[in-house]
């Protein structure tokens, strides 16, 4: 919808009024250039030289360098880890985001409003208070901690609480973008399958999940990639064990903090690509959303 | 159905409600002086202080940007549109120490800020350059499609009753952008608000100075305070449920206007 279509449009209805109008649907020039400026100044400076900053600083000491700081070991242990809780936590959000958009897309009950505020309850909170909850529920002096220890489970510190942290977080994403895709599709085809005799897990294999496939794979990027990069939540229940519970951020910071900075930064470019991956997988998949 | 709710409970709510449990364990007194301590009242300071100015910084340019985006095509548009999502992407660590090494007196910002006697790092500003980056996207996502939808023939009908340019943006466009700059607005102070990973990197975290409250919880927890923790979380807690309700309100005040329209 450029300038030059709508001149044309108004051209054809008021003949007179064309030059007048331009004028009047359109900035001056010098607006226009100056609010594209400004655009693209904020935006490289807020996110292009930052991103640039990241490759530049890890690279700083040559590529001998970079590899050796993303193949320590205690990189490596970070990496299988991250690798490990994101792939509890997303499938278990996975399951639970089908289950709730259809829930709430196909019938109407008592309280569904309230059910879908709190499925975005975890996007209002704190992360710090995210891995908080779960210290206070499982840590030392924690509600339900004593008595766990005392049957040798270690939630806190320890793998069992970065995936809860982790699926707190992630939680609503896969929900979020089901619900209005299964709102939109509506239920006369799976009412079809059931009169047809198919059952309940044919009807959604074959029926539903075609149906869904896109958003539901886009619901699980943006889920893996919070899942992967998760910060605070996770901070907060890790216990920051070297080689043990560090996850791939984490790495980052206790690198930081220990002035290892060339390192911090090529471990920091390793979740670089794992955000501009998911983004790129984002745009391809959300062409597809808007197809179907 | 029974699956949701059991899920939802165990993950979500259920953890939440130890929170309040464990307020519960302290007289009001208590959790009065917890929670309004000198150190914790300079925290809210910085925290409400830099997200405040934060959001209304990415109004103003996020705007823009959407506009940029929608009204004008110019060389690196696409390119523009494409990385305005990636401080929602970028992991919130990775966030913090890039902006650092950027506004750094050494880095690529930093040293040009540095004669000017600004220093970025470390400082009050520091916390708002790392709040407005990770909301910027917000802004800009919620502004765009509204945008998008506006029709031409409105401001071309408006025109030819003969009103300037500025007319038609200030009693035309405004007001139907309105709904959804409120709601940019919202969700961005939200998420600076309890942002943690962006800001540590670049704040210092000084006592009174350059420390966030989502960091004074983090130091309690690690001091096993945890009854100091939990009086500082619940006001976060009630912040943000107030912010959700604003932002579902403003959203639900979008549609009617929509609706309308």
């Amino acid at each position: 919808m450029g300038a030059p279509a709508r001149g044309a449009r108004m051209m054809e209805t008021r003949g007179i009024a064309a030059p007048l109008a331009a004028a009047a649907t359109d900035e001056p020039a010098w607006v226009r250039r100056i609010v594209i400026a400004v655009a693209i100044a904020f935006v490289g400076a807020f996110v292009l030289v930052p991103l640039a900053a990241v490759f530049a600083e890890a690279f700083k000491a040559g590529l001998a360098a970079y590899g050796r700081a993303i193949t320590d070991p205690a990189a490596l242990s970070a990496v299988k880890l991250t690798f490990l809780a994101a792939a509890i936590a997303v499938p278990l959000n996975v399951v639970f985001g089908i289950a709730a958009s259809w829930a709430i897309a196909r019938f109407r009950f008592p309280g569904r409003s309230i059910l879908t505020a709190l499925i975005d309850l975890p996007l209002a909170v704190s992360p710090v208070i995210a891995g908080m909850v779960f210290v206070l529920l499982f840590g030392k002096q924690g509600l339900i901690g004593p008595w766990l220890t005392g049957h040798g489970i270690q939630v806190i510190f320890a793998l069992p609480g970065i995936v809860l942290a982790t699926t707190f977080v992630t939680f609503p994403f896969v929900a979020r973008e089901l619900i209005p895709v299964m709102e939109a599709q509506g239920a006369e085809e799976e009412e079809a399958a059931i009169v047809l005799g198919a059952t309940g897990w044919q009807t959604f294999l074959r029926i539903t999940l075609p149906k869904i496939k896109w958003g539901l794979l886009f619901g699980v990027v943006l889920c893996t990639a919070r899942a992967m990069g998760e910060f605070g939540a996770v901070s907060v229940v890790s216990g920051h064990i070297r080689g043990r519970t560090n996850t791939l951020p984490l790495h980052v910071e206790i690198l930081y903090n220990e002035y290892e900075y060339q390192a911090a930064f090529a471990v920091a470019s390793l979740l670089v690509v794992l955000a501009l991956a998911s983004l790129v997988a984002r745009r391809i998949i959300g062409r597809r959303v808007e197809a179907t | 159905m029974g699956y949701t709710l059991v899920y939802l409970s165990l993950i979500v709510l259920i953890p939440l409600a130890t929170l309040v449990v464990k307020t519960a364990e302290l007289s009001p007194g208590e959790l009065w002086a917890l929670a309004t301590s000198r150190r914790a009242i300079a925290s809210y300071q910085v925290t409400f202080g830099a997200s405040l100015v934060a959001a209304l910084v990415n109004a103003a340019f996020g705007t823009a940007i959407a506009w940029a985006l929608v009204r004008y095509r110019f060389p690196g548009r696409a390119l523009v549109d494409a990385i305005v999502d990636v401080p929602f992407a970028l992991p919130t660590a990775v966030s913090g120490l890039a902006l650092t090494a950027v506004f750094a007196p050494t880095g690529w910002i930093g040293r040009w800020l540095a004669p000017l006697g600004i220093q970025a790092v470390f400082t009050p500003l520091g916390i708002t350059l790392a709040l407005i980056f990770i909301g910027l996207p917000f802004v800009v996502r919620t502004v765009q499609p509204v945008l998008e939808d506006l029709e031409a023939e409105v401001e071309e009908a408006a025109a030819v009753l003969g009103a300037t340019r500025w007319q038609t943006l200030t009693r035309i466009i405004v007001p139907a952008l309105t709904p959804a700059l409120l709601t940019g607005f919202a969700l961005a102070f939200a998420r600076a608000i309890g942002e943690y990973g962006s800001v540590v990197f670049i704040s210092g975290n000084k006592q009174f100075e350059t420390e966030i409250t989502p960091l004074l919880i983090m130091t309690r927890l690690e001091q096993f305070d945890y009854a100091g923790a939990t009086a500082l979380a619940l006001v976060m807690l009630i912040v943000s449920f107030a912010m959700l309700l604003a932002i579902n309100g403003l959203g639900a005040w979008a549609r009617r206007r929509a609706g309308h329209a």
